[in-house]
């Protein structure tokens, strides 16, 4: 590979989140600070946040195979996606908001931008979302996504995932990511999943096959926990305080 | 105590509109007609480092009441049950994105300090493999130079922050540009 250049501006840790700029993904060079970001101390405004109540949730909203609503369902290996939501901790976040979207099984999003020549699915929106429950718990069924082509460089072709945009307790735990699945040849050929700094880290984005959690004659079983900031923190102290 | 590492942050990429933009999940509007408080609209556009438009950012607010409490927080000033506090906007081709709330009063920051009226903002797009984090202050508020966050910003950055107030007709509007790179990039926080 090319020397790439990798930016010097993260916003958290160095060793989990990736820089702003990362070279070898063409979409940050132009829109990645250069400026040092500021540092500010914790007040009510950070340690706050909406929580779930942006959405109203319906149990149809969690079940991706059919909520296109047409009467039929998706085409592709119908898996479970689950695990915890929890925060750094340990302690599970009930009552968060997981929202989700991902291509179909042939790698096509419902998107005008998404023009590439992979198939449509009439049954399938590619969009869901759910509340963790008093465990922390959220479930998703869904159908596998495909790969898909993108034009980052020649050649380039995104491994199977899906993306979650994540509602903790606080603007502090806000988060949005990608979920990836084992075993995928594409993930070292992946720029956007190799910005992340650290192998421990970007594995901890890959789910694991659960045969417990797959269910007979039904769909296979995906187990990921999602690990975000709390809302523990004290008002007001600065952040040099609260390490 | 256990410490668990935290999920890595990934890019929302080009395709998340569908899902976090859907119908009853976008949210222009913050006010309902009884909602106390000055009424504003915030616009605004998304720029990258080449001055040009980000047609497929998504841009998230978080504010107090016209009374400086947020919906959920446990303080004194006076609830408005008809006020959230939470926004999200996409962007239009050009860049655009807007809000209409009201005004926030001031939050406690601590001991008897109050903060300057302002709106937390958190910008997500294709390219950014993490969200931005800043805050909208006003122009017109006195009280910006008594505040603790924005005190902590470099003075040649701090303009960066405060919305311009125009009037137009009957509406109050404050433009609030995000500027993602290059001249005037916006202060963005480590948070």
């Amino acid at each position: 590979m090319k020397n790439i250049t990798i930016g010097e501006i993260v916003r958290g840790d160095r060793e989990v989140f990736p820089p702003y700029l990362y070279e070898a993904y063409q979409s940050t060079r132009r829109r990645a600070p250069m400026l040092p970001l500021v540092e500010v101390p914790l007040t009510l405004s950070e340690l706050t946040g909406p929580g779930p109540a942006i959405s109203a949730i319906t149990p149809q909203d969690a079940d991706l195979t059919r909520n296109a609503s047409t009467g039929g369902e998706a085409i592709g290996q119908r898996i479970i996606v689950t695990g915890r939501v929890l925060d750094d901790r340990g302690t599970p976040m009930p009552n968060t908001l997981l929202e989700i979207w991902q291509a179909n099984a042939a790698g096509r999003y419902l998107h005008k931008r998404d023009q590439w020549p992979g198939p449509l699915d009439p049954n399938f929106l590619g969009m869901g979302r759910c509340l963790t429950n008093e465990e922390g718990i959220y479930r998703f069924l869904t159908i596998r996504p495909g790969a898909y082509p993108w034009k980052n460089h020649p050649n380039a072709w995104r491994p199977a995932h899906i993306h979650f945009s994540v509602f903790g307790p606080s603007m502090l735990s806000r988060l949005v990511t990608q979920m990836y699945f084992p075993d995928d040849p594409l993930h070292s050929l992946d720029p956007i999943m190799n910005a992340v700094p650290t192998e421990a880290a970007r594995k901890r984005m890959i789910a694991l096959y659960d045969h417990s959690v797959t269910e007979q004659e039904w769909a296979l079983g995906y187990r990921w926990d999602i690990v975000i900031r709390g809302a523990y923190a004290t008002p007001f102290e600065s952040k040099e305080g609260e390490r | 105590m256990t410490i668990l590492p935290l999920t890595s942050s990934q890019t929302v990429g080009p395709f998340f509109a569908p899902a976090l933009l859907r119908e009853d999940a976008i949210r222009n509007v913050l006010t309902q007609p009884e909602t106390a408080g000055e009424r504003i609209r915030i616009e605004g556009r998304v720029l990258d480092g080449d001055g040009l438009p980000v047609p497929d950012a998504m841009v998230e607010i978080w504010q107090a009441n016209a009374h400086g409490r947020y919906s959920v927080d446990q303080g004194l000033a006076q609830l408005d049950a008809t006020f959230l506090g939470f926004g999200r906007s996409g962007t239009a081709e050009n860049g655009s994105y807007w809000f209409e709330t009201i005004k926030p009063g001031r939050v406690p920051f601590y001991h008897e300090q109050f903060q300057a009226p302002h709106i937390c903002v958190t910008v997500f797009a294709r390219g950014l493999l993490n969200h931005l984090v800043t805050r909208l202050y006003f122009e017109d508020e006195q009280t910006n130079t008594e505040d603790p966050i924005l005190q902590c910003v470099p003075d040649e950055r701090r303009s960066t922050l405060l919305a311009r107030r125009e009037n137009r007709e009957e509406t109050i509007v404050y433009r609030f540009d995000i500027v993602l790179q290059g001249a005037g990039e916006t202060a963005f926080f480590d948070l």
